[in-house]
This record gives structure tokens, sequence and C-alpha cells, in this order.
């Protein structure tokens, strides 16, 4: 059969139309995947990994069990909450700037606005001496809770580098931070740059 | 002003926190609460026990909310500008660079040797909070709270936000009579 130039233009608009249509479906697919990952995860970023990857790797296979594995120990060697580091790569990953900014706003937005909403509620009766009573109640649950997480970060630091180490680290973290008032930031920095120190040596070998 | 502070009280914890949100915790504390002296403590405390009870990442969840108590709106976007952007960016950067060298012991040091120091931060976290519940509820009412929310959350596994609306239930009662 012969084409008509016609014929081949309106294809032509049909398909990009298509196109149009995937970009927006995908757009979709990433904004979803966020926005569950972002409101089913309880406990900050780091207990949203394994959502992530049911979304990423199970419902959507946009990456490899393997290249998740790969990407979650990258993004934690660098700084910063990993639920939007993550979200912002694979988000780029599959669907470029864009892709990223759904990731990211899905994942972030719905979440702050509730906070939002039940903070400045709480703000507006906090003189009521029995909201002020339940807000006092909360501070040792607090307390529990970042409790807990030391002793993660603890359990961490054993697991990685064993008991002597992680406990002269921590001996020393606690004197230069606490007793001599040492910002953490120069801390982590000299830390970080002694790690890569021998790393140049065996390179100049 | 208030919103270039904004941009660094955010900014600062989200390029040394390792660890993830939770990790920046204490960082933002003492921004927020030490140095720029916009919530108490016990506000502090309120903020992040409510984004606790709350679904998705911490530390963009008191940013936004931080970031608009101080600065409206645009404050809010500042903060959760300076939060998330600098890592981001970084990791869209060097990814590819760190890919070819995912297997080097340096680059899986990286997090390991800062474990040691957030979890210091982490913890002095933890006493001041312990002290400052100690203030406002007693030390028997504070030890009483913290080991049935500890057995709560371990061992029965509760869910966090069913722990802290108990505990918002529990001081409600104590408050009316």
């Amino acid at each position: 059969m012969i084409e008509k130039p016609m014929d081949k233009e309106k294809r032509k608009g049909i398909k990009a139309e298509e196109m149009d249509q995937v970009k927006d479906a995908k757009m979709r697919d990433i904004f979803m995947a966020f926005f569950r990952i972002g409101m089913l995860g309880f406990g900050g970023g780091p207990s949203a990994i394994p959502l992530v990857e049911k979304e990423v790797v199970g419902r959507f296979k946009w990456m490899t069990l393997e290249d998740f594995g790969d990407t979650i120990a990258l993004a934690n060697t660098m700084p910063g909450p990993i639920a939007t580091k993550l979200a912002g790569y694979i988000g780029y990953r599959v669907g470029g700037i864009m892709g990223c900014l759904s990731a990211m706003i899905a994942s972030v937005i719905p979440t702050v606005i509730l906070m939002i909403m039940m903070l400045t509620v709480l703000q507006t009766y906090k003189d009521i001496p029995w909201v002020q009573s339940m807000s006092n109640a909360v501070v040792p649950v607090v307390a529990v809770m970042l409790a807990v997480l030391t002793w993660s970060f603890i359990k961490q630091s054993k697991d990685s580098m064993g008991w002597l180490k992680a406990i002269l680290l921590i001996v020393a973290s606690i004197i230069l931070l606490e007793v001599l008032g040492l910002h953490p930031g120069i801390l982590i920095a000299v830390l970080i740059a002694a790690v890569f120190v021998p790393f140049k040596k065996k390179g100049g070998e | 002003m208030i919103y270039w502070q904004i941009f660094l009280a955010f900014f600062i914890p989200g390029i040394l926190g390792y660890g993830g949100g939770p990790a920046t915790i204490p960082l933002i504390e003492k921004e927020v609460v030490d140095r720029y002296g916009w919530l108490t403590t016990k506000e502090f405390s309120e903020v992040l026990a409510l984004g606790n009870s709350l679904p998705g990442p911490i530390a963009t969840k008191m940013a936004g909310y931080i970031g608009f108590t101080e600065g409206g709106i645009l404050g809010s976007a500042i903060a959760l500008f300076a939060t998330i952007a600098p890592s981001l960016i970084l990791m869209l950067a060097l990814m590819a660079i760190l890919m070819k060298y995912k297997e080097s012991p340096q680059v899986k040091n990286i997090s390991k040797v800062v474990k040691p120091v957030i979890a210091v931060l982490i913890g002095a976290m933890t006493l001041q909070f312990f002290m400052e519940s100690r203030l406002l509820l007693g030390s028997l009412q504070t030890i009483i709270i913290m080991i049935v929310s500890l057995l709560m959350l371990e061992k029965w596994k509760v869910h966090p936000a069913i722990v802290i609306g108990l505990a918002l239930v529990y001081g409600g009662l104590t408050g009316l009579i």
C-alpha cells in the first residue's frame, strides 16, 4: 500500500500524542510511588527504604535489586536525608528533571502540610492547662525514641568497626563535642578527611 | 535576613548529617534551638514528637514546619530546599564517579566513621530531653512513662503514632484532674 504524505503526518501527530501520554503516565507512576512511600513510612526516611524497594524494584521494575542495593550503599556515603536523596535520584533516572521534581514533591509536601496543620492547631490551644499537660507527657516518649536511635547508631558503629574502635571514637567524640564544645561539623570533616589519607598513600605506591 | 538564616539553619545539618534524616535531628536542634533560639527545647520536642507520629521523612517535616513558623510559606520552601537540594545535587553529580569506586573500602568507610559521632550527638539530645522531662513532670513520672513507652515501642512493637497518641491522652487526662 502506498502511504499518502498526509497519513504519515497524521501518524506522526498520533505518535507524539502517544509519547506524551506515556510520559504523563510515567510521571503519574513516579508521583504515586513516592506518595505511597511518604504516606506509609513511619519513623523517618531510613525506615522507609523497604517501601522504596517494594515500589521501585517490585512494582514498577525501574531498577534491579542489585542496582537498588548499590544506590542505597552510595546514598549512605553522602550526607543529608536518605529518603529525599533516593526519591530525587530514582525520579531523575526514570523521568529526568521532571521525574526528579515529581518524586520530590510527592515524598515531601503532603507530610509537611499535615505537620503544619497539626502543629498550628496545637499552638493555638497551647495555653490551656490540659493541652500543656498533653505536650509535656510527650517529652519522655521522645527521649525514649531518641535513646533507641542512639543505641541503633552505637550498634551500627560496633558492627562496622568492632567494640574497641567504636567505644574509643565515641569517648573521643564525647570529650570533643560535649566537654570541649567543638562544632560537630569540624569533627565530621576531619574524620572523613582521615578516611582518605591512606587512600592517597596507596595510590602513590 | 531571616530567609538567609533559615537557609543556613537547614543547609548545615543537611550537609553534615550522615545516616539519613534522623541523624540530622541533633544538628537541626543545635541550629534552631541553640544558635537562633527560634524554639525552646520543649517546643522542639513537640515538633519532633508530632513529626514522629506522622509518616514520611522526618528531616523535611521538621524543616518544612520550622521554616513555616519563622518565614511563612517562603520560609518553609527555603528550609525544604536547604535540606534537600545540597545532598541531592551531590548525589546526582557524584553517582557516576562513586559507582566506579563502590567496592573501595574508603568509600564504604565514609559513613561508618561518622556513625559514632552521630551516636554521641543523639545521645546528648536524649539526655537533654530526659532532663527537660524531669523538670516538667518530675523524676518518678518521667521514668514510668519512659519505661512504659520503651516496652511498647521495642518489646511489643506498638506503632510510634499510637504510643505518642497514648502519651497525649495520658497528659490530657492528668492535666484535667
